[in-house]
């Protein structure tokens, strides 16, 4: 049998791009892919007969770099402008306010005041999120002694902060930690966009609009970037399961062996020092590197075992919050939805229901305490109108993530997901009168379903809460915070890692990096 | 015209604490106070024949002893009694016990879960460790991170280096534990509710956040780093009150030659050309000086005292975004005899220190969430304590003051000013939950005062009653203090400056803001500061 120089475990879009960037380099890398199909939370499954839709509905932070060095576009992915798609405040009472171009380079719907102070903010908030661009890509900076690339990483950190300005640079000082509910209150009027800026704030995180350092999250999303447009997103053409087959069509031009269905079981640990994996069949492969791709708490707990670990980094690992809030709905829909006062072609966009910063704060107030929210906050896309082959003809697919659903529901999910459905439910139909009625089938993922399905912990996308104490040398925690790990030869390249989640592909690029830079 | 040096603006313990330093340096200091008592919320006054109350602020321990001992405090007067522990209620009839003695403190915990007992040693051991790299900070200056002023390079290359000097690992906890929050970091150490409730205390009191809030494990150390005679985290009373250390601090003010003047309010403060005057007293009288410092939050300092045009619009825009929302009541009881509590054993020590009866994380969480929606908490957090207990002379024989500090209490009430009626159902709601643990408590019930922010703003003077004179966030922290570009003590205006809570390191009866704001001023003088002994490390 061929012999492998690296196993990456877990064929998600982090592992791909680890695989297609060690390969490139002349590494020999299989792929272990635990599931029938690879592309993790970025596949598509059919959900209901003839509509299909994937975990991860919009494209807004695939990393410039991944794209060119796998030359994806090659492989099928497009960025054509057209495929940005606008961001919409929904709104009851019938008058949404619509951003279109990259975050709102415009506003529809909204008075003049509005716009002039949203100008000014947005610039702000690019200006303060460029700042953070360049600590996004790069490792970490590490606390004890730095090497050449992190200090760079600092420089430049350092330098755009210089060029702000002083009275700028302290106002950025002043907001980095912030809650953003205190933020747009200084500098918004309109209730809508404030909604959905605390909104886009604590996606996929177990925080309020109110909770301090919330402003961080709207700072993550503002630093990414797609088809060259900060804070832009888009449809990808033929939904993101095309995102997921491109990565691995690079990935396998580069010589990686994918072997889907093959679940690791173990990670050999031979004094000290990563060996291979044993599959669940008992199978053993062995490689001096091995990459994990797969959440950290799995890899360090489950897959390498506590017993080759010194008790304080397993406590740090076991202390690492990944309690999932986010619900996944997917509705299969015998026409495509009209929603009150939005323009039919602006449906193309992510619609958010979040009316209001306490709309949201309410929203989050009951999971605190592990019960989902009786009004809760969403995102939805329309993928088949981008698509027609996501859905049989004439059908529509829609694809919302919506919170606050905890991931240990004090009344459990048995009982609850009906509930929380018919929550979802009336608030769409609050949106989009009728929509129920056309409603052919509906899938909702709570965290539990999300932790089985697609081997989340937690059921976080993120692997892992995206709050203050677990970014940069504390993600995923101190000692394999910079994809290195305590067990020689093993690596982590996940979400989990630095930076943190959605599909960028810097922490599988990070971790391709800090290997090929690393000796054996 | 006599022109004074230097004029304080308010009597309280920051003010009181700077204007000692300055009066020591050889400055010929009158402090102006509006009440007709001294001690704004450090303060002791009867009310009701025969009882003394600690009216504002109630426990002593934050105080910063290089102060006391500059000062000369207990000469003065000023003597603190150190209590043991105290206790949180259990809605099932039993109780957790604090105590001072690491191993007593254990044993208690052991009662309740012997993971979270052996959990406390390695708890214990972190947070000081924790304090141990903060508390310095406490008696320094902020430098200011955007500046290129020697000074302000070589105080952040200090910090930096004594970061640094905590090695990799533990720089990596702190950073964690700065952006934590106090219920998220006390689920890595605990499993017991009650355990947790009781340590989430230190992380709320006085803030307008929740436990589960990110950045409230720092509030604890805010409130763990105090110490009563060079032990650490201990808490004590002040013999007759708070009251005591203002009246300690004004009687060595005036030892050193200092003027009081009290029934005094300022109306505004004189500005010529940028640069201060003096002031203007309510009813006109106008008094001179060269320097003009203010013990009055920021808010009320520049946008009551000073007017709009006499300072730059970013300065300007910045105080009025500088957050300082009340979250706290007090309500001061006199009893007629010592409440009894069926669930504390007889003779435990934990009656003598401060009680509490929320023994859920959820349950101060949702105290908050009242807060949050604008309503006092249904289900409140009190911090409850007995004074008599330890201090004769507050109350007669036999007879007992209780002071319950009471969370949350929002500036209005949904959206509209406090009423009478509010107040009265607000202490309704503090006394039922009283009751519910302490039988026929409502009967030995002689006196109360009942303070919602709306009185401690009208005689305190606490702009919406925020009793640290703004809140302990992050954007409101060290060089961010009251605002960015102003957290060394001065602003724009030339002489005045401000001493209070709103500037660095923030509240609590501590004093530091009055003497780092005294050695800022005495550096702009050039005069020697040789009378103010350097900060040390207690830890």
């Amino acid at each position: 049998m061929t012999s492998f120089d690296c196993i990456v475990i877990g064929g998600g879009h982090n592992g791909l791009v680890a695989a297609a960037y060690l390969a490139k380099a002349g590494r020999k890398v299989l792929v272990l892919e635990a599931e029938t199909e690879t592309g993790g939370a970025g596949r598509s499954h059919e959900f209901a007969q003839g509509f299909r839709v994937s975990m991860a509905h919009l494209l807004n932070r695939l990393h410039p770099e991944t794209v060119k060095t796998l030359d994806l576009e090659s492989h099928g992915l497009t960025f054509s402008p057209t495929r940005q798609v606008p961001s919409v405040a929904l709104s009851a009472s019938g008058d949404p306010l619509i951003l279109t171009g990259a975050y709102g380079e415009k506003l529809e719907g909204a008075s003049p005041d509005a716009a002039r102070q949203w100008a000014e903010v947005r610039a702000q908030l690019f200006r303060y999120a460029g700042i953070l661009k360049p600590l996004l890509a790069r490792r970490p900076p590490a606390l004890g002694g730095m090497a050449l690339a992190e200090t760079a990483a600092f420089a430049m950190t350092g330098l755009s902060l210089k060029r702000l300005g002083q009275e700028d640079m302290r106002d950025f000082l002043r907001v980095l930690l912030m809650n953003v509910a205190d933020f747009v209150d200084e500098v918004l009027s309109d209730d809508r966009l404030k909604g959905l800026l605390a909104f886009d704030a604590v996606l996929g995180s177990h925080l309020g609009p109110r909770s301090p350092t919330s402003l961080l999250g709207l700072y993550y999303r503002l630093a990414g970037e797609i088809g060259g447009a900060p804070g832009g997103q888009l449809q990808p053409a033929g939904g993101m399961g095309a995102v997921m087959d491109a990565l691995r069509s690079a990935a396998e031009e580069a010589g990686v062996v994918i072997r889907t269905g093959s679940a690791v079981a173990r990670i050999l640990v031979e004094n000290g020092r990563a060996a291979g994996v044993a599959l669940d069949d008992g199978e053993e492969i062995r490689a001096a590197t091995v990459v994990s791709a797969a959440n950290p708490r799995t890899t360090f707990i489950d897959l390498v075992g506590p017993h080759h670990l010194d008790t304080g980094f397993v406590r740090r690992v076991q202390n690492v919050r990944m309690k999932g809030d986010a619900a996944k709905l997917h509705l299969a829909l015998d026409r495509a939805p009209e929603f009150l006062g939005l323009p039919l072609d602006h449906r193309r966009g992510r619609l958010v229901i979040a009316p209001s910063t306490n709309y949201v704060e309410n929203a989050f107030n009951p999971a605190k305490y592990g019960e989902f929210s009786p009004d809760p906050a969403m995102e939805m896309t329309l993928p088949s109108l981008d698509d027609p082959s996501l859905a049989p003809a004439g059908g529509c697919v829609l694809s919302a993530t919506v919170q606050y659903a905890p991931y240990a529901l004090k009344e459990g999910w048995e009982s609850g997901k009906p509930k929380f459905l018919e929550a979802i439910l009336s608030v769409l139909e609050r949106h989009a009168p009728g929509i129920r009625k056309t409603v052919l089938h509906s899938e909702l993922l709570t965290p539990p379903d999300i932790e089985k399905k697609y081997r989340l912990p937690g059921g976080h996308w993120h692997h892992g809460e995206l709050q203050a104490d677990q970014m940069l040398m504390s993600r995923p925690v101190f000692g394999a915070e910079s994809y290195g790990t305590p067990i020689a030869g093993l690596f982590l390249a996940g979400s989990g890692s630095h930076p943190g989640g959605g599909i960028s592909g810097v922490p599988g690029m990070n971790a391709a990096k800090r290997i090929l830079g690393t000796k054996g | 015209m006599k022109s004074w040096d230097a004029i304080v603006v308010g009597a309280g313990h920051n003010g009181l604490v700077n204007a000692c330093y300055l009066q020591r340096a050889g400055l010929d200091v009158l402090v102006v106070e509006k009440n007709e008592w001294i001690g704004g919320a450090a303060v002791s006054r009867s009310l009701t024949p025969g009882f003394l109350y600690s009216n504002c602020s109630y426990v002593c321990s934050l105080f910063r002893p290089e102060i006391m001992r500059d000062l000369e405090l207990p000469k003065h007067g000023l003597q603190v009694i150190s209590y043991e522990g105290g206790a949180v209620f259990t809605r099932d009839g039993d109780y957790l016990a604090n105590y001072r003695d690491h191993h007593a403190h254990r044993r208690e915990f052991a009662r309740f879960s012997k993971k979270d007992a052996e959990a406390y040693d390695r708890y214990a051991r972190d947070v000081t460790r924790q304090c141990r790299f903060i508390q310095p900070l406490l008696m320094r200056t902020a430098p200011d991170p955007t500046s290129l002023r020697p000074r302000d390079i070589g105080e952040l290359l200090y910090l930096g280096k004594k970061f640094a000097g905590l090695g990799a690992r533990e720089m990596a906890d702190t950073l964690r534990f700065w952006t934590m929050s106090i219920s998220d970091y006390l689920d890595e150490y605990f499993e017991t509710d009650v355990i947790k409730a009781n340590f989430s205390i230190s992380g709320i009191i006085g803030t307008a956040l929740g436990p589960m809030s990110p950045g409230t494990a720092y509030v604890l150390l805010h409130h763990y780093m105090g110490e009563v005679d060079g032990s650490v985290g201990a808490w004590g009373y002040a013999r007759g009150g708070m009251g005591a250390i203002t009246k300690a601090l004004a009687a060595s003010f005036r030892a050193s030659g200092g003027t009081i003047r009290t029934d005094a309010e300022v109306e505004r403060i004189l500005i010529e050309n940028g640069r201060t005057g003096g002031i203007v007293l309510a009813g006109g009288e106008e008094i001179r000086a060269r320097l003009v410092v203010s013990n009055a939050d920021v808010k009320r300092t520049f946008l009551k005292l000073v007017e709009e045009k006499e300072l730059p619009d970013t300065f300007l825009r910045r105080v009025k975004n500088f957050r300082m929302r009340g979250s706290s009541g007090k309500v001061n009881i006199a009893l007629d005899s010592m409440p009894e509590f069926p669930a504390l054993p007889k003779d435990s020590p934990s009656i003598r220190g401060d009680l509490h009866f929320t023994d859920s994380v959820e349950r101060m969480e949702r105290a908050y969430d009242d807060w949050k929606a604008g309503r006092w908490s249904a289900d409140p957090f009190l911090d409850m304590m007995i004074p008599t207990t330890l201090d004769p002379t507050m109350a007669p024989p036999g007879k007992h003051f209780m002071s319950c500090f009471v969370q949350y209490c929002p500036p209005k009430v949904e959206g509209r000013d406090w009423t009478d009626a509010d107040r009265d159902a607000f202490a309704e709601t503090v006394i039922s939950q009283i009751a519910d643990y302490s039988p026929g408590f409502r009967d030995r019930i002689v006196h109360m005062e009942v303070r919602t922010p709306r009185e401690l703003e009208a005689e305190v003077g606490l702009t919406e009653g925020n009793i640290f004179q703004g809140e302990l966030t992050f954007d409101q922290l060290l060089f961010n203090r009251p605002v960015p570009g102003y957290a060394q003590y001065r602003s724009p205006i030339g002489g005045l400056y401000i001493c209070g809570s709103s500037t660095h390191p923030g509240g609590g009866v501590m004093g530091a803001p009055g003497r780092n704001a005294a050695s800022e001023i005495l550096r702009d003088l050039k005069r020697g500061a040789n009378h103010m002994s350097p900060a040390h490390d207690v830890i």
